[in-house]
């Protein structure tokens, strides 16, 4: 049992109907994090994250939360954990305050404090003025919240959210990350799924890319994109012919800062340490071959979705988030 | 202990509150039975049926113990819709993450739809009662039919949950719900006594539980203890039966669902 990390899942499998949907699939979770699971609908992150919170045995392998088994110790592990659902699992025939006292019931928290943390918690997640009306009438983002008072209610080690933004407008979406952040700050260790590549990049610290059931990638959002060789710098040249390019490319390879070169249509991608040298140097090097007219020039930073590509060789499509719902 | 009692109770309280919340349907469930069987059934045979053949005073009193045990089918056969709903909205994983024990959500579910279905056989004793029909067991035979009543109701409810657990989408479940509910009134003694039935029909009646039930219950209403009894003893040993068939199996499909 090791002692350092809050999650430790090894060689996890999970079979349903002869498919699976997860396999082999070995990470750790540190203490204090905000971890990530990203992939597209269907990857095994959900599949996952219910092994973790003890609803759904694995096939294979084993998974502990703060050294507990999640088979072997479920209860001691659900009293360890808060879950937050997505925002369908509400009951909407109850108001807010009913849902959190009927956690606290199952939850066994004794009546005054119950009363007591209630009430912070409606103020913490900014619901108090609609606390008694029935959830049928609340919008995406207030249900979100009540789902986030909810998992936070027993006071977890280690908080689970299922795709905490789907669906929620702008707004709401910036607002559920401020929260996960506060929550940070109080010591909680996070595990969030998500689809969102914007998500798992400004809100995680590190992330997990799982595809077709299986870990393609881990680290931090920056280290991932780092390992893709640097930022991209792309030049367009008009009527470069191969010799010229050639003679370009040598020359390029010289500078320092130059990581790698490849040809793409009408010019080069170059990967580069940092823009603020690369960049005049490369257009003083363009300038100095004869007959090499430069069209344009494109800087971009590595974007995750690079990353994603890389790893798993297809794009995770950027939906923007759904603005409707209010 | 205390904590589980404490669980099915909250749980339990969730339920009430969401019927309390649905009065339109809240209204209709419970007044369904009622208006539909007793009072219109009831009345539109009332001169068409040969008192001969039911051995009974009048068609309403005939029926009366049919309606009884068709009100504790249909909410027997319904109490998993909720659990359905549930479990397709994520809800039921929600509770299954708390450190409750698993038991507890489908034992909130057992006492709230025994609680109901014990509050409408009253209901449609006192309706029938409007219409003269006086149980001949007095207040202790009417003890007698609300314990055989919840005795079925528990396998029927442990079937729907089930169901609940099982199937693929609630679709499947509402299909197999109507499948199952008429056949069972139709193949049973609530609207006309066994002995009326085309033979294959009674063969077949015979080994719907359903018949038992109603046999025993309509002595209890109509005729007198010294009848009664024996149909009551008998209704007992195929509760027993039905009942440790039906939790068996759902109990295996609650274990398959939750883990």
């Amino acid at each position: 049992m090791s002692s350092s990390a809050a999650i430790e899942v090894s060689n996890l499998g999970k079979v349903y109907d002869s498919v699976e949907a997860v396999k082999n699939l070995s990470l750790t979770v540190q203490h204090g994090e905000i971890f990530g699971l990203l992939g597209p609908n269907g990857a095994g992150k959900s599949t996952t994250l219910r092994i973790l919170i003890t609803t759904l045995n694995p096939t294979t392998g084993t998974a502990t939360i703060l050294g507990h088994d999640v088979v072997k110790e479920a209860d001691t592990v659900r009293r360890l954990i808060g879950y937050v659902a997505q925002e369908r699992a509400i009951d909407r025939f109850l108001t807010g305050r009913e849902h959190l006292l009927l956690f606290a019931e199952l939850y066994h928290i004794p009546k005054q404090e119950a009363l007591s943390r209630i009430t912070s918690l409606l103020k913490l997640v900014n619901l108090e003025d609609d606390a008694d009306r029935v959830a049928k009438g609340y919008s995406g983002g207030m249900k979100r919240k009540l789902d986030i008072a909810c998992g936070l209610l027993p006071h977890p080690k280690i908080l689970f959210l299922d795709e905490p933004t789907l669906g929620l407008d702008v707004q709401s979406r910036l607002n559920i990350w401020e929260h996960i952040r506060q929550l940070q700050q109080q010591g909680i260790t996070i595990v969030i799924t998500t689809n969102y590549l914007d998500e798992a990049d400004q809100l995680c610290d590190r992330i997990a890319i799982i595809d077709r059931g299986e870990v393609r990638a881990m680290g931090s959002p920056k280290d991932l994109k780092a390992s893709l060789g640097g930022d991209g710098v792309w030049l367009t040249l008009s009527d470069a012919t191969p010799e010229v390019l050639d003679q370009l490319t040598t020359a390029l390879q010289a500078l320092p800062f130059v990581r790698a070169i490849r040809p793409r249509d009408n010019g080069l991608d170059i990967r580069v340490d940092g823009p603020e040298k690369a960049l005049p140097s490369i257009m003083e090097t363009t300038n100095t071959i004869a007959g090499c007219r430069l069209d344009g020039i494109e800087y971009h930073r590595p974007r995750l979705d690079d990353v994603f590509v890389a790893h798993t060789g297809r794009s995770l499509k950027d939906e923007p988030p759904a603005s409707t719902e209010t | 202990m205390n904590e589980q009692i404490q669980e099915v109770l909250a749980l339990t309280n969730r339920w009430v509150k969401r019927l309390s919340r649905e009065k339109f349907s809240m209204l209709f469930t419970l007044a369904q039975p009622m208006i539909f069987w007793l009072i219109f059934f009831g009345n539109l045979f009332q001169k068409a049926a040969d008192i001969q053949v039911l051995q009974a005073p009048n068609y309403m009193s005939f029926l009366a113990a049919g309606v009884v045990v068709m009100t504790v089918l249909n909410n027997g056969l319904a109490g998993g819709i909720d659990l359905l709903f549930d479990k397709e909205n994520g809800f039921l994983e929600r509770l299954m993450s708390t450190p409750i024990k698993r038991s507890s959500v489908i034992l909130s579910r057992f006492l709230f739809v025994m609680a109901i279905t014990g509050m409408q056989i009253l209901v449609i004793l006192a309706v029938a009662f409007l219409f003269g029909v006086i149980p001949e067991t007095g207040l202790l035979g009417i003890t007698v039919i609300l314990l055989i009543g919840m005795l079925f109701g528990v396998g029927l409810t442990a079937i729907s949950m089930a169901m609940a657990f099982t199937v693929k989408s609630h679709g499947d479940f509402f299909s197999v719900l109507g499948f199952l509910s008429l056949p069972m009134i139709f193949l049973s003694s609530a609207l006309v006594p066994l002995a009326a039935m085309p033979g294959w029909m009674q063969a077949l009646a015979f080994f719907n539980p359903m018949t038992w039930v109603i046999d025993a219950v309509r002595p209890l209403i109509i005729a007198g203890w010294s009848q009664a009894l024996p149909q009551v003893g008998m209704a007992l040993v195929v509760l027993i039966a039905f009942d440790a068939l039906c939790l068996y199996g759902g109990a295996k499909a609650f274990k398959r669902s939750v883990g």
